[in-house]
């Protein structure tokens, strides 16, 4: 039987180390409304999302109340939505209406963000892939809710450059467009490499073509939780380092895994996966920056720091996957510079830099993530800083994605505040030097050598 | 049988466990241990109860609880077994 030093321990994580299950994310597939009238189309889609997740929100309270954890987010991704819209989009414009019916059929059922207004074109893009990239700016300007992402590469076929070219352009745009709110709009808007179908956490989630009607994925967090318990290993090897990350990480993951699997009951749709990640907030005590310096840097970004963060994410993996029954999305350490305090603070010091930043991408799951940096920096270099992320993906055969805010307005040193789980930023400086003549060919970059596996 | 944790945690006071107890017997929660100290002048209780029994929403249980908590000044969580069972054990 359960005893009192384990109810403790578990409760002292919730309250005091922010322990929480940070997304549940209902999966819809919207592939069964195409149609090639857009007013029929933006009614199926309406009515598909407000029916499937119609209980969503309550079922996460009933959840969060009887066990008594608390689930930060309830979610929505959806299908492509350059895929659905397909048939019946014919300009960008036709495409901001799916988006504003996404953003509705979100308020209608309660939750704050809904993701999949995305492009696949990793490979080449088609006419209805153009519009919808090319009317991101003006959908992220209008909505609310509404999340963005582009895959504009893969290891199997390699970066698509002219994607890569018009995704610089598009963040740009993006920024311009909502420049009122701090080129907010920038925060909703994830260029991939390698993509993952089944990813719950925001900005990024949409629902790939091979998933089903519609599933159930569940994100988990614990920073505080696995810097609280390395507190206790001040001083000893790696061996016991490792230990203690890997048995922390199971214990957060289980309670993802028996939310997912109660949600998953309750609304009578299909467990997807857990998703391992350790995502961070701006809050106190629930930073990954935290866990690095408590391994032993005095700041993240010094030397040591990508080390240390490989370490961290493949003993919180090594851990996590015996805890669930399926995982995937993105499961890694998350590192995002304005959603947690730890790198606030590091890029204030001076210690952390955007290059630091772009090595550490290369040992964890996501990229370079809610990182302001100048408003006047050119597309043409925010295409390059791309290109140079789609490479680390490509190469490593992981998913890497850039969600950069170029602030119109505001330059290196000042702060830019997004509010909510999205933080505050402070501009970092950009390489100056120009690549324009190398994002200005066409094509695409040739998958690399090690994907031709069969 | 459906399990349900309750931890009491507070300033010590006359007739905490009574009060506590009570509420679970009139809704008919049975229970099946109890550890309690007094750690420097605090409170620290653990019930584990079968609520197998419970006419109510479970939910409605945690509201009642944590409003009788407020009764005696003391904080009470009511939990499903599920969350600690999951963590603690293979």
């Amino acid at each position: 039987m359960i005893n009192m030093y384990e109810v403790s321990e578990t409760n002292k994580m919730i309250e005091h180390e922010n322990l929480d299950v940070r997304t549940i994310t209902l999966g819809i597939s919207l592939l069964d409304c195409i149609d090639s009238d857009l007013n029929e189309l933006n009614r199926r889609i309406y009515d598909k999302i407000t029916k499937t997740a119609k209980n969503l929100v309550s079922v996460g309270q009933d959840i969060e109340r009887e066990f008594g954890i608390p689930i930060v987010n309830k979610r929505i991704s959806v299908t492509p939505v350059a895929l659905v819209g397909g048939a019946a989009c014919k300009t960008p414009e036709d495409f901001v209406s799916v988006a504003k019916t996404l953003d509705r059929a979100a308020e209608t059922v309660g939750v704050n963000f809904i993701g999949g207004y995305s492009a696949l074109v990793s490979k080449s893009m088609r006419e209805s892939d153009e519009n919808l990239i090319r009317s991101i700016p003006q959908a992220l300007a209008v909505t609310e809710r509404v999340c963005s992402s582009v895959n504009v590469g893969s290891t199997k076929t390699g970066i698509n450059m002219d994607a890569v070219r018009l995704c610089g352009e598009i963040v740009k745009a993006t920024a311009e467009a909502t420049k009122e709110k701090d080129s907010f709009g920038c925060a909703k808007l994830v260029i991939f490499c390698n993509a993952p179908d089944d990813n719950p956490f925001m900005a990024g989630a949409f629902l790939g073509v091979t998933e089903g009607d519609a599933v159930i994925n569940v994100g988990v967090s614990g920073p505080g939780v696995v810097k609280k318990a390395l507190e206790k290993v001040r001083g000893k090897g790696f061996e016991e380092l490792c230990e203690t990350i890997k048995k922390t990480a199971f214990k957060v993951t289980r309670v993802g895994q028996l939310v997912a699997g109660e949600a998953s009951r309750r609304l009578g749709i299909p467990f997807g996966i857990v998703d391992l990640s350790l995502a961070p907030t701006p809050a106190v005590g629930d930073s990954v920056a935290e866990i690095l310096e408590e391994i032993g840097l005095e700041r993240v970004g010094a030397p040591g720091t990508t080390a240390a963060l490989a370490l961290l994410n493949d003993q919180v993996k090594k851990g996590g996957v015996m805890a669930s029954s399926y995982v995937g999305g993105l499961s890694g350490a998350f590192i995002p510079v304005s959603e947690d305090q730890g790198m606030i603070d590091a890029v204030q010091a001076g210690s952390l830099t955007l290059e630091k930043l772009e090595a550490m991408t290369c040992v964890c799951s996501v990229g370079l993530d809610m990182i302001a940096i100048p408003g006047k920096t050119s597309a043409g270099t925010i295409s390059g800083i791309i290109a140079d992320e789609m490479a680390i993906g490509m190469v490593n055969q992981k998913t890497t994605a850039v969600r950069l805010i170029p602030v119109i307005g505001k330059d290196v040193g000042e702060m830019v505040e997004f509010g909510g789980l999205l933080g505050y930023a402070p501009v970092m400086p950009v390489n100056e030097f120009g690549c324009e003549a190398f994002i200005s060919r066409q094509g695409r970059i040739p998958a690399p050598i090690h994907s031709f596996k069969n | 049988m459906k399990k349900c944790i309750v931890t009491v945690l507070g300033k010590d006071t006359v007739g905490i466990v009574a009060k506590v107890c009570t509420y679970l017997a009139e809704n008919e929660i049975n229970i099946l241990d109890i550890s309690q100290t007094i750690v420097q002048g605090y409170f620290n209780m653990m019930v584990i109860t079968d609520v197998t029994g419970l006419k109510k929403d479970f939910t409605v249980l945690c509201d009642e609880m944590e409003k009788l908590g407020e009764e005696i000044g003391v904080s009470i969580r009511c939990q499903r077994e599920e969350i600690f069972e999951k963590m603690h054990r293979l």
